[in-house]
């Protein structure tokens, strides 16, 4: 066929070599993300599974799920064999062989028993500041896309709130230690020393001397640290309902929290859950916001042993996962045998985020499938 | 403000003596700077279908939605002057509680919006809001707005489906349903039929014939041979002013303005 002109020619046109490349580029930058964290999670998850798992029937070492955090004796005993026992059974083996039975000794803290206590902590932790966050989140933005008028001062809120998203977590660190541990306020009878503040109201006082460092201290913080993104995507979910149903709803006289109530909030809701899915995994994997407020590297008994009633394990400290991986891994010598907890730990961690944030987009979408528009 | 002190304009428009269930009176409304009507003035009697038509912007939608406060929902939205009196009082005054004018003014959207609830749930939302809690109380209630929105035979037997299933038209009798299930005196319809096939269209129009005996009707369209053929009366809106206002047959067959001529006879608009 004639084509004198040559417009549509055959061979390689150098536009799409150069668009090759680009993709080429692109694609390599995408599969190298990919395969970055699939070695990391590759690493933890092969050295990590062989502490939980096993190969016999349960398959899964409860142990290690349930017992408490004890430190990990190693020793050889008088014919040369070497033990590592956790504190616990060490004890009881000092009784039976006697204390000279045992040579070259060494302790390595945290290394035995189990991480049951990081893992009930971190568990109660997350779901505290969440129900928290979600509380003064929705009701922030529920005025803040249903009843507040748009203005400058409306707009510097929002700009604030965005900021506030980007605030480094160790200074959201500091911010509940100086407020919720030292200065947030407290009925009581007698009002500590330090107290910034006394309020005498007859039987008893309101004081401002902190909650001291304590599961609700730690839940307030992480709580504030998640909320500008609660509060932003909850305002946009209620944007999204349509203005259909607010208008149906009001034009049949119920008045504007009533719509809001049964015809606003129900259909925002999958919305506000799919942002507080992301807000969850973000609060059980913080280390510095708790640090300072709740977190102890060792205790000996969950929040509710000697607590008296749910106000005393709002005020106990915890354990928590990160903080325990933390100590784990900078505060103890790395070895042979301490590996187990320090694998472990990370991965029960993981462990612990995909089920959270799996049981969260089941949930989210059970509610979705029941109100959809 | 009392119906009293008010000048009677009843007969300008050519009205028998009979109370209007709607009187304007030299309304301004603006949205903003912006002006959009201007010495609205017009009585709506009751029990009868009053058509708005005109072009678009000219203001009838807004003062449908003045007559239930919706512009409320609007910043900036305001009646500057005049009076719209409903029932004795003047509800463009902003003390009168729009929640308790909504209860007798019910309203039918342009776009269907049934919520995305069971059908049974959407006719029942008004009662509930009111605080009928009672089951047969209810029952009683969604049956009877049903069979008056002509709906009842169509779904009596999936009562818990969600409504977005059904059709757009039954959709849109489904929100009139829901409407009526709290008894207004008026229902306001801002161009009920303009998301509606020409057989949906047909049966709601057949409806708004209907309920004519039982509530004061006003219908906003921008379909000339509906307002022709449900409406008893016609008032022909341009720039935000009422240019002519009379039976509808007057304002089809031989209006006085030259410019609601070219309106109804497609020449502008």
């Amino acid at each position: 066929m004639e084509n004198p002109e040559q417009l549509l020619r055959k061979g390689v046109h150098h536009e799409a070599l150069k668009q090759g490349a680009v993709k080429a580029v692109l694609g390599g930058m995408a599969w190298g993300v990919v395969l970055i964290a699939l070695l990391i999670f590759g690493r933890i998850c092969w050295d990590g599974a062989p502490v939980l798992l096993k190969p016999e029937f349960p398959f899964v070492d409860t142990a290690f799920l349930t017992e408490k955090t004890e430190t990990l004796h190693v020793f050889d005993d008088a014919s040369g064999t070497r033990h590592s026992l956790p504190a616990s059974e060490y004890h009881g083996w000092v009784e039976k062989h006697g204390a000279e039975s045992i040579f070259n000794e060494t302790t390595y803290s945290y290394s035995g028993g189990g991480i049951a206590g990081p893992i009930v902590g971190t568990a109660l932790l997350t779901l505290l500041s969440i129900v928290l966050a979600l509380f003064f989140g929705v009701s922030a933005a529920i005025y803040l896309s249903e009843y507040a008028k748009d203005g400058a001062f409306i707009r510097w809120v929002r700009l604030a709130i965005l900021n506030l998203a980007g605030v480094p977590s160790i200074v959201f660190g500091l911010f509940g230690f100086a407020v919720f541990v030292l200065a947030a306020p407290v009925f009581t009878d007698t009002p500590s020393e330090r107290s910034l503040l006394a309020i005498p109201l007859g039987f008893t006082w309101f004081s401002f001397q902190g909650w001291n460092s304590s599961l609700i201290a730690g839940s307030a913080t992480l709580a504030c640290m998640i909320l500008p993104v609660i509060i932003t995507a909850s305002e946009e979910s209620l944007k999204a309902v349509p203005q259909g149903f607010r208008e149906a709803s009001l034009a049949l006289g119920a008045t504007r929290w009533h719509t809001i109530r049964k015809c606003v909030l129900p259909f925002a809701l999958p919305g506000i859950l799919t942002s507080s899915i992301l807000s969850l995994a973000r609060a059980a994997g913080e280390t510095a916001p708790i640090m300072f407020t709740v977190a102890v590297a060792a205790k000996d008994d969950f929040p509710w042993e000697g607590a008296t009633g749910p106000l005393g394990v709002l005020q106990s400290q915890v354990q928590a996962l990160p903080y325990h991986i933390y100590t784990l891994a900078a505060r103890i010598p790395s070895s042979d045998y301490t590996q187990r907890a320090q694998y472990g730990s990370v991965f029960v961690f993981l462990l612990m985020i995909f089920l959270f944030s799996t049981v969260s987009i089941i949930l989210r979408n059970r509610v979705r499938s029941k109100l959809k528009w | 403000m009392t119906p009293q002190t008010l000048p009677t304009s009843g007969t300008r428009n050519g009205l028998s003596s009979a109370e209007p269930a709607i009187r304007v009176v030299d309304l301004d409304f603006s949205y903003g700077d912006k002006q959009v009507l201007k010495d609205v003035t017009l009585d709506i009697p009751a029990n009868q279908v009053t058509a708005f038509i005109g072009p678009s912007g000219c203001g009838k939608t807004t003062l449908l939605r003045c007559f239930n406060r919706m512009n409320d929902l609007v910043p900036g939205a305001r009646v500057t002057k005049g009076a719209i009196v409903i029932e004795g009082a003047n509800i463009a005054d902003r003390e009168v509680d729009p929640v308790q004018l909504r209860r007798h003014v019910g309203m039918v959207f342009q776009k269907y919006n049934p919520f995305p609830r069971s059908i049974y749930d959407n006719v029942a939302y008004g009662p509930r809001t009111l605080g009928e809690s009672k089951k047969a109380a209810l029952d009683e209630v969604v049956e009877r707005s049903l069979r008056r929105a002509a709906l009842w035979d169509e779904v009596k037997d999936r009562l818990d489906d969600v409504a977005t299933g059904l059709s757009g038209g039954q959709q849109q009798r489904l929100c009139i349903a829901r409407t009526m299930a709290v008894d207004p005196e008026i229902i306001l319809m801002d161009e009920p039929c303009s998301a509606l096939d020409p057989v949906a269209t047909a049966r709601v129009e057949e409806l708004i014939l209907d309920l004519r005996q039982h509530y004061t009707i006003v219908i906003v369209t921008h379909n000339m041979q509906q307002a022709a053929r449900v409406s008893d009366r016609t008032a022909f809106f341009y720039l935000g002013e009422v240019v002519e206002y009379d039976t509808t047959r007057k304002i089809f067959e031989n209006p006085e303005k030259k410019r609601t001529l070219d309106y109804i006879s497609g020449r502008f608009g």
